[in-house]
């Protein structure tokens, strides 16, 4: 049990020592289901090349398939394959590195059960026992007086010990030693071919255009790398997400806002001030179901170039939308078709979901007592952080409408 | 499983390990192959030598060939052949040196391999029982009416009918492989007298030369392993600072004016794990940015001089009291 773990631990230290080891895994469970499987030769002239030659070639394609199967990179060399253009240029280099690296470790198992099958001889023999030229031992054809009929009859026997009948013609040791012969010694040669396309593939390979192949290399492992970062940081998004809807839905039925009184009237300390704002980051903004089908619609349809912006940059047109009538920075309402504001104060807009918006009620709800503003730049109304903490003051303001303290305003900018 | 840990530990300790923990599995799995594999002679007199001298050549050539592309070296001796000059001079020491220890590994599985094949004797005795004289032996079948040549051909197939009751075969078997083993045993002892010469008067020639050579052969294996391990952690911090971004330009800008209240003021903690990230980064934002890196890496590597990294000047401090007496100095 130990000793399995310690081999699983190696194995999944990085992506492709664990492709190798499913490539190895599949070459035993290919030489163990050759010694295992028990070939039954027919030893009728008709039938005894197709079940021999089947026997030999249909075995590896489905090792083949199968290799394509269990690697997971295949998904991912369809979907770059597949995606639009978007921001991000498609390098072809990248998708025929993958495609090849994929199809190199697909391979070992159908030429291990190949070498395997011929090396031992029994599909050979049984596919060209009827092909073989008696010439070769010596013996007269038409000394024994037998048609051809009778003759091909006779020679489809030999792999068959039991029932084997032509001792007197020719002896079926003989033959058969002949024919494993010549099958072992194709099997040699397709080992050593296979070696030395390798070789030549592998060994020699950096004589030409080493610095390309090291750019899709790397290139290849960032499209794996990112996607797996994608889908941790939707977990982490949706796991924030959730948990404040759930809340919210909580706190709705129940009538009673607990939980952001304690963000007013709590100390300014770092860490009470880090833990309620952590599931905000998380959501990074995006609090609406079309919002969020925006983001996994574009990641899809339109990735966003390879740069990235320290956080003081304040450009915010490279990462732009690829949808027609989106666009930040205008000064035209831009609200998913539907009209942006029902009066200066509210944040009203179609939404196809109430319950997936986050503050959306309170706000509604709250707006009479407002001692705000907002200004917008005929923007959607997707919250930023501004927008919790702002529904945060807004309770905080009703809970105490009597306070005075606060008279210093401030602007409040949310992150660019 | 103790012990197996430690052993792996070992094996993985240098790259020189690895490449010889890699080469002694290639001569294990050879013998497992040569005691799995079925001989099968022929025994037609056209088609024996044939057959024995192909069994015996051939599988040494993919084992070499084997050897070759699993030893890591190959890479980096081709990658060092075939580079630019760039900054850095290039030794055709180290070439030479890479070269000769891939070389010495890669033939030690077929040395294996045709070791077994001479001392277990079956290939030689399909390949040579034609050539024996059978005047020295009693007992040959000659009642079958086959010619000689093809009587002698049967005889490593001791099962054949020709030799029942008759131990012809036996005697010749046993002579073939007496042959067979002197010629293994001989061959042994050669290389090992050649491996024992080598070691012991290698130092007597240019013994400092060849530090330096190991020594630089070494820093090219360790150098190019740790460029790709640089770059996974690279890779994994360029995605998750992509993906982030990509989240948070879904953003909508909105100006805020409202009251100032102690929860609205922006954190001014710096989180130590971006500051990491940052620095694995290295400033290295952009995907021309990371192609110029790697195809400078290949065609023009940077000098190894870091001179600059190892010696940064410090600051020394003096503490005087008033009168400018020194109290206390580092310098």
């Amino acid at each position: 049990m130990d000793k399995f773990r310690m081999m699983a631990q190696i194995l999944q230290s990085n992506q492709e020592s664990f492709m190798n080891g499913i490539c190895g895994i599949m070459a035993l469970a290919s030489a163990q289901l050759y010694t295992s499987f028990e070939f039954n030769c027919p030893c009728i002239p008709e039938y005894n090349y197709s079940y021999g030659i089947s026997m030999l070639v249909i075995p590896p394609i489905w090792f083949f398939l199968l290799g394509f199967v269990l690697n997971n990179n295949v998904s991912m060399l369809a979907e770059e394959w597949k995606r639009p253009m978007g921001q991000r240029r498609k390098d072809p280099a990248v998708m025929r590195y993958m495609c090849v690296s994929i199809s190199q470790r697909s391979l070992i198992a159908p030429a291990v059960w190949i070498s395997v099958t011929l090396m031992d001889g029994k599909s050979f023999l049984c596919a060209y026992s009827m092909d073989l030229d008696m010439s070769e031992f010596g013996k007269n054809v038409s000394g024994y007086g037998l048609s051809q009929e009778e003759l091909l009859r006779t020679l489809a026997k030999i792999p068959c010990k039991h029932i084997y009948d032509g001792q007197h013609i020719l002896s079926r040791e003989a033959a058969s030693r002949y024919i494993n012969c010549i099958s072992q010694a194709f099997g040699w040669l397709f080992l050593l071919i296979i070696t030395i396309a390798a070789f030549l593939i592998r060994a020699i390979r950096p004589c030409f255009t080493q610095a390309a192949f090291l750019k899709t290399k790397y290139w290849s492992h960032y499209v794996d790398t990112e996607r797996k970062v994608f889908d941790e940081t939707c977990t982490e998004h949706a796991k924030g997400f959730a948990r404040i809807c759930i809340k919210q839905y909580f706190e709705g039925i129940s009538g009673e806002i607990q939980s952001f009184q304690d963000n007013l009237h709590g100390d300014d300390s770092d860490d009470e001030g880090d833990k309620p704002a952590t599931d905000e980051d998380k959501l990074m903004g995006v609090r609406r179901l079309d919002t969020m089908n925006k983001v996994l619609w574009d990641w899809h349809t339109c990735k966003p170039p390879l740069t990235l912006r320290k956080s003081g940059d304040a450009s915010t047109g490279q990462n732009g939308d690829c949808s027609i009538n989106a666009s930040k920075n205008q000064n035209g309402n831009v609200c998913d078709k539907t009209d942006l504001n029902e009066g200066q104060n509210g944040f009203r807009c179609g939404y196809v979901n109430p319950g997936l918006e986050i503050g959306q009620s309170e706000l509604g709800k709250e707006h009479n007592n407002a001692s705000f503003s907002t200004e917008q730049n005929g923007l959607t109304n997707r919250h930023s952080n501004a927008s919790t903490s702002q529904n945060g003051f807004m309770n905080g303001c009703v809970s105490s409408p009597g306070n005075t303290q606060r008279k210093a305003w401030a602007v409040y900018y949310s992150k660019v | 499983m103790d012990r197996l840990k430690l052993v792996l530990q070992y094996f993985q300790s240098n790259s020189e390990s690895i490449s010889n923990g890699i080469c002694i599995i290639l001569s294990l799995i050879c013998v497992k192959l040569y005691t799995s594999f079925d001989f099968n002679c022929p025994c037609l007199p056209q088609y024996n030598k044939m057959y024995s001298l192909g069994v015996v050549f051939v599988p040494p050539i993919i084992l070499f060939l084997l050897g070759v592309l699993v030893n890591r070296h190959t890479g980096v001796l081709m990658e060092e052949w075939v580079k630019p000059l760039g900054n850095r001079t290039k030794n055709p020491a180290v070439v030479k040196f890479l070269l000769s220890s891939m070389l010495q590994r890669a033939l030690l599985a077929p040395m294996v391999w045709i070791l077994m094949t001479l001392l277990d004797g079956k290939c030689f005795i399909c390949a040579f029982s034609m050539n024996v004289d059978p005047k020295y032996f009693t007992g040959i079948p000659n009642s079958t009416g086959l010619e000689l040549i093809k009587i002698m051909a049967k005889v490593p197939c001791k099962e054949d009918v020709i030799f029942k009751n008759n131990s012809f075969w036996k005697a010749v078997s046993r002579y073939v492989r007496c042959y067979s083993q002197a010629i293994g045993w001989s061959i042994l002892l050669f290389f090992i007298f050649l491996g024992a010469m080598g070691r012991v008067l290698k130092p007597c020639f240019n013994h400092a030369t060849f530090l330096q050579t190991r020594y630089w052969s070494n820093y090219l294996d360790i150098e190019q392993k740790l460029f790709d391990e640089t770059c996974v952690p690279h890779a994994r911090n360029f995605a998750r600072k992509c993906v982030v971004q990509f989240f948070e330009s879904m953003q909508e800008d909105v100006t805020v004016r409202m009251a100032l209240s102690n929860t609205l003021r922006p954190s001014t903690i710096h989180n130590e794990y971006e500051e990491k990230e940052e620095e694995q980064l290295h400033g290295i934002t952009r995907q021309d940015q990371v192609d110029h890196l790697l195809q400078t890496w290949y065609e023009c590597k940077p000098e190894l001089d870091v001179t600059n990294m190892a010696y940064k000047p410090k600051v020394c401090i003096t503490w005087e009291d008033h009168n400018g007496k020194a109290l206390f100095s580092e310098v």
